[in-house]
C-alpha cells in the first residue's frame, strides 16, 4: 500500500533506464511511455489502479545554486483529491507551482525532470503555457479577485479566451458559481464590486474564476488558510464537490484539513517526498519516522 | 534528580533584605522626572514644532495668493475722479484731474533732495498720492505724484468723465458737445452724457461689425488665397502646371478676390458710419479735443456711481479681461488670447506626453530586465527632471524646431520656402518641449502606480491562461490608471508655469491669431500663441508703462494661477474617481 521513497526513487531511475529515454524537460512535446513505469511504481499500490492525470518525474528544481526540489517521483490520480503537507520552506508550494509553470515568473529558477500531462512533458519549453494554464488552474493563499465586479471576474478567463456573447457568459458564469457553492449568496450582486465580498466568498469567487475556465487540474495553494473556520468548512465541502470533476492537488498546513479533504497525502521535508500514499494510511500507519514525527507534531 | 530542583527554586526566590530593594524603582511605580526633561521626553515640543511649521507654509501659500488676489482685483474696482489745484512752491500751479492710484509717507528729506521747497511745512512726514491723470496725448504723462500738502481745491466733480479709448489710453475731462455728421447737436450740458449712450451702442456695434469682417471674412479669405498661392507653387514644383489646373486656380483666385473687394467695400462704409458721431472734450486745464466714437470703447461719470453701478462697472470689467483682445502693448484691454493659449497648450501637452510616459513607465517596468542598463536609464530619468528648464527650451529650439520643423518644411511644405511652416517656434514645438519636460515626472509616478499593484493579481491573471499582455491591458494599466493620473497633475502643474523654455520655442508678445479657429484643419500646430506666464513677464518689464500695467501683472498672475488650479482640480477629480474604481486589496 504503501510506498518506500527509496525503493520509489530506485525504481524510477530503473525505469527510467529501461524506458530508454532521457527525461529531459527540453525533450519537445514527445509523448514518454510512462505507462509500464506507473505499474512499476506502484505495484502494490492502490495508486495504481487510479488513472493518473500528471506524472511527476525526477523532478530537480534549483534557485540559484539553492535545491528546492530533490528528486521528486510522483504520481497524481485523475479525480481525487491530493494533498501536500509539510513543514514551511519544505517545497510543497514550489512543488504545485511547476504544475502550472508559475515558477517560470521567478527569474532563476531551473527545473531538471518531467512532468507528463495528458502524454505531454508540460516543463517542455515548446508547451504554449499560457494554454497549459487554462487546463491546469491555480487558486492562491489569498483571496486575489481583480478589482471588477463579481460577474467580470469569473468571466475574465471566458473573455481571455475569446467567449464574449453575453448569452454564453451568464450561462458559464452561473454555472461556475453554483459550482462554487457561492450563486445563492451573489446572484442579486453579480455587477458589484468583488472586493464587497467577505474573504471566504472572494476566495469561492477565485476557485468559480478558476472554475469557470473548465481546466482539468485544479491547484490550491492553501486556499483556507486567511480564512475564519466556518469559512475554511464551505471551502473543504466545496473541495468534496469539484473532485468529481476535476483533478485537484491541494498544499495545506492544516493536517486535518490534509485529513478531512484529501485521498492521496504526499509528505515532504527539505524538498524531498519523504512518504506518499493514501491518505489514512499516511494518517495512521505512516511508514517513515519523519512522517509520523511530523503528523504527531513533534516537529514542523 | 527531580527531587533538589524544588530546593533550588526556594533559594533563588528568596526574599532580599529590604535595604537591598530601595533604591530600585518597580516597573509599576511612576518615575519621577523633572517636569521640563518629561515635557521633552513626550514629544510635546516636536508636536509643535511640527504643527509651527505647517503653519507656516499655509500661512505664506494663503499669504501670496491673498496679495495676488487683493492687487490684482482692486485694480477693477471704480475709483472717484478727484480734481484739484496742485502748487508746489516756487513754481506754477497747475490744475489736475484724475484717479487716486496709491497712497504713501515719504520723509521730508526725500522731498528736500527732489528739489521741492518744504520750508512752510514743518512736519517731518509727508503725504504722497499717485494720480492718473491719463491723457497721454495731451500730457504725455499717464501718473503724477503729488504731494498732499501742497494741493488745493480738492473736488469730486460729477460731470467728470472716464473715457477709454482705443488708442492712447483712458481720457480725464469734460464733455463739450456732440457732433453729428460735422455739427453739433444742440442740448442742455446735463444731457450729454445721457444722449451719449446710445450714439456709444452704436458705434460699438459697428466696430464689432467691422472687426468681425476684418478677422473673420476677410481672414478667412486671405487664408485661402495664400493655400491657393501654395498650391500653385507646389503644382510648379512638382512640375504638373496642366493649364486645367492653373486655371482653376485662377477663377477660384479671382472669386475669392471678388469677393474681398466687396468685403472691403463693406468695410468702407461701416467704418463711415462709424465715424458719424464725434465727442468734443476738455482737459481739465482747458484743452479740447474731439474724438471719435469709434475710437472710444466706453465713457462713464465714476463719480455719479450708485454702489449697483460699481458693481456692474467691476463685474464688465472682469469680463473685459478674460474675453477680450489686449490692447495698448497689452496693458489694456483683455487677456483671453494668452488665456487661451495657455490652456490649449497644456492641454496638447497633456495628450502628448501621457502615451509617452506610460509606455516607456510600462517597458521599465514590466519587460525590460531589470539589470544595470535598466538601473542608468532609470537614474537619468528622474536627473531629466532636475535640468533647468530653459535648457529644454534651448533643446527644443535646437532640436525641434531647427531640425525636425526645417526638415518638416523641406519635405512637406517645400511651396512654402522660404517662409518657414514648422521650421519657426509655433504651438506644435512648444507643447512638445513642455512634454518633454514634464515626461519624467509621469514616468517616475506610473513606475511606482505599477509597482504597487500586488504580486498576486498579476499571479492571479497569469494562472487564469492571460498572457503577460493580457495581464498588463486588463488588470495592470488599469489599476495603475489613477497613478499616471497624479503624474499628469505633477506635470501639468509643473508645464502651466512655464515661461524661460517657451519664449524659446513659439510664444510671443502678441499672437495675430488664435492657434484655433474656423478655417480647415482648426488647430493650427504651426501658429505662435500667447501665455499668462510670458504675458505677465512681458506687461510687468517690458512694456512702455508699466505703472499702468502693474495691477494688470497681478490679475494675470491671479489668473495663471486660478487656470491651474482648475486644470489640475479636474485631473484630481478624475483621478480619485479612478482610485475609487480601483481601490485594491493593498493589505
Amino acid at each position: 500500500m504503501l510506498i518506500d521513497n527509496a525503493n520509489l526513487s530506485e525504481k524510477s531511475a530503473l525505469a527510467a533506464r529501461t524506458a530508454g529515454k532521457a527525461i529531459d524537460p527540453s525533450t519537445p512535446l514527445t509523448r514518454l511511455s510512462f505507462a509500464s513505469l506507473q505499474d512499476s511504481l506502484f505495484m502494490n499500490s492502490e495508486l495504481s489502479k487510479q488513472q493518473p492525470a500528471m506524472t511527476v518525474q525526477q523532478l530537480n528544481l534549483f534557485y540559484s545554486e539553492k535545491q528546492a526540489l530533490k528528486n521528486v517521483d510522483m504520481v497524481i490520480a485523475k479525480n481525487r483529491v491530493t494533498a501536500f503537507i509539510g513543514p514551511s520552506g519544505c517545497g510543497k508550494s514550489t512543488l504545485l507551482r511547476c504544475f502550472n509553470r508559475m515558477n517560470d515568473l521567478i527569474g532563476n529558477c531551473r527545473i531538471e525532470g518531467s512532468i507528463e500531462h495528458e502524454g505531454i512533458n508540460i516543463l517542455s519549453p515548446q508547451v504554449d503555457v499560457a494554454q497549459l494554464r487554462r487546463q491546469i488552474g491555480m487558486v492562491f493563499q489569498k483571496p486575489n479577485p481583480f478589482p471588477k465586479t463579481i460577474y467580470e471576474n469569473v468571466a475574465y478567463g471566458l473573455r481571455l479566451q475569446g467567449i464574449n456573447k453575453k448569452r454564453i457568459l451568464d450561462e458559464m458564469i452561473e454555472w461556475a458559481l453554483h459550482a462554487s457553492a457561492l450563486w445563492d449568496e451573489v446572484k442579486d450582486r453579480l455587477h458589484e464590486s468583488a472586493l464587497g465580498l467577505s474573504g471566504g466568498q472572494q476566495q469561492r469567487l477565485v476557485i468559480a474564476r478558476c472554475v469557470a475556465v473548465q481546466p482539468q487540474v485544479l491547484l490550491l495553494d492553501e486556499p483556507a488558510s486567511a480564512l475564519d473556520p466556518i469559512s475554511t468548512l464551505k471551502i473543504e465541502e466545496l473541495i468534496n464537490e469539484l473532485k468529481k470533476n476535476f483533478t485537484i492537488v491541494i498544499v495545506t498546513h492544516n493536517m486535518q484539513q490534509a485529513a478531512r479533504v484529501s485521498d492521496y497525502t504526499a509528505f515532504m521535508y527539505m524538498g524531498e517526498l519523504i512518504e506518499f500514499g493514501n491518505t489514512r494510511s499516511i494518517f495512521t500507519n505512516p511508514q517513515k519516522k519523519r512522517t509520523e514525527d511530523y503528523i504527531t507534531g513533534r516537529y514542523g | 534528580m527531580v527531587p533538589s530542583k524544588p530546593n533550588v527554586h526556594k533559594q533563588t526566590v528568596a526574599p532580599l533584605p529590604l535595604s537591598q530593594l530601595q533604591g530600585v524603582a518597580s516597573p509599576l511605580s511612576p518615575i519621577k522626572l523633572a517636569p521640563f526633561t518629561q515635557w521633552i521626553k513626550n514629544g510635546t515640543p516636536w508636536i509643535w514644532f511640527n504643527a509651527g511649521a505647517v503653519a507656516i507654509c499655509l500661512l505664506m501659500v494663503l499669504g501670496l495668493l491673498g496679495l495676488i488676489a487683493v492687487k490684482g482685483a482692486a485694480h477693477f474696482w471704480p475709483k472717484a475722479i478727484i480734481s484739484l489745484v496742485y502748487e508746489v512752491p516756487g513754481k506754477d500751479s497747475q490744475s489736475l484731474l484724475g484717479e487716486v492710484q496709491a497712497k504713501e509717507t515719504i520723509s521730508r528729506k526725500r522731498l528736500e533732495e527732489s528739489g521741492v521747497n518744504v520750508d512752510d511745512h514743518p512736519q517731518e512726514f509727508f503725504q504722497r498720492w499717485q494720480l492718473k491723470v491719463g491723457n497721454r496725448d495731451v500730457t504725455g504723462l499717464d501718473f503724477i505724484w503729488v504731494v498732499d500738502e501742497f494741493t488745493q481745491q480738492k473736488q469730486y466733480p460729477e460731470n467728470a468723465v472716464l473715457i477709454e479709448r482705443r488708442e492712447w489710453g483712458n481720457f480725464y475731462g469734460f464733455i463739450e458737445q456732440i457732433i453729428q455728421d460735422g455739427k453739433p447737436l444742440e442740448m442742455a450740458e446735463s444731457e450729454f452724457f445721457k444722449q451719449l449712450q446710445p450714439l456709444l451702442v452704436r458705434a460699438n456695434q459697428l466696430q464689432k461689425k467691422i472687426h468681425k469682417i476684418e478677422v473673420g471674412q476677410m481672414g478667412a479669405i486671405n487664408y485661402q488665397l495664400e493655400q491657393l498661392r501654395l498650391k500653385s507653387k507646389r503644382l510648379q514644383l512638382e512640375h504638373r502646371q496642366t493649364p486645367q489646373a492653373l486655371a482653376e486656380i485662377a477663377q477660384q483666385q479671382q472669386q475669392l478676390e471678388k469677393q474681398y473687394l466687396l468685403l472691403h467695400d463693406q468695410l468702407a462704409l461701416l467704418a463711415a458710419q462709424a465715424e458719424r458721431d464725434q465727442v468734443k472734450v476738455k482737459t481739465v486745464s482747458g484743452n479740447s479735443k474731439t474724438l471719435s466714437l469709434a475710437k472710444v470703447v466706453a465713457i462713464y461719470q465714476p463719480n455719479t456711481f450708485s454702489l449697483w453701478q460699481k458693481i456692474h462697472f467691476y463685474a464688465a470689467k472682469l469680463v473685459e479681461l478674460v474675453s477680450e483682445q489686449p490692447r495698448e502693448a497689452n496693458t489694456e484691454g483683455g487677456i483671453f488670447p494668452a488665456i487661451f493659449g495657455t490652456v490649449v497648450m497644456v492641454l496638447l501637452m497633456s495628450i502628448l506626453v501621457t502615451p509617452f510616459g506610460v509606455i516607456t513607465a510600462v517597458y521599465l517596468h514590466e519587460y525590460a530586465k531589470q539589470g544595470l542598463i535598466t538601473r542608468i536609464v532609470r537614474i537619468s530619468v528622474n536627473n531629466l527632471a532636475g535640468v533647468p528648464s530653459i535648457v529644454y527650451g534651448v533643446f527644443g529650439l535646437g532640436f525641434f524646431v531647427y531640425f525636425l520643423g526645417g526638415s518638416i518644411d523641406q519635405l512637406f511644405y517645400p511651396e512654402a520656402s522660404p517662409a518657414p511652416v514648422f521650421g519657426t517656434p509655433g504651438l506644435l514645438w512648444a507643447s512638445l518641449t513642455l512634454a518633454l519636460l514634464t515626461v519624467p515626472v509621469v514616468i517616475v509616478s506610473t513606475e511606482e502606480g505599477l509597482s504597487r499593484i500586488p504580486k498576486s493579481l498579476r499571479e492571479g491573471s497569469l494562472a487564469l491562461g492571460a498572457t503577460q499582455f493580457e495581464t498588463l491591458c486588463r488588470v495592470v494599466l488599469p489599476m495603475a490608471s489613477s497613478a499616471m493620473m497624479t503624474g499628469l497633475i505633477l506635470a501639468i502643474a509643473r508645464a502651466a508655469g512655464e515661461v524661460a523654455p517657451l519664449m524659446l520655442v513659439g510664444v510671443v508678445k502678441l499672437a495675430p491669431s488664435l492657434p484655433v479657429d474656423f478655417n480647415a484643419p482648426f488647430i493650427h500646430l504651426d501658429r505662435k500663441l500667447m501665455h499668462l506666464g510670458f504675458h505677465i513677464y512681458d506687461v510687468g518689464f517690458q512694456s512702455p508703462n508699466v505703472e499702468a500695467a502693474r495691477p494688470l501683472v497681478y490679475a494675470t498672475a491671479f489668473l495663471l494661477v486660478s487656470i491651474i488650479a482648475v486644470l489640475n482640480l479636474s485631473a484630481v477629480i478624475l483621478r480619485n474617481r479612478l482610485r475609487e474604481k480601483y481601490k485594491n486589496l493593498e493589505n
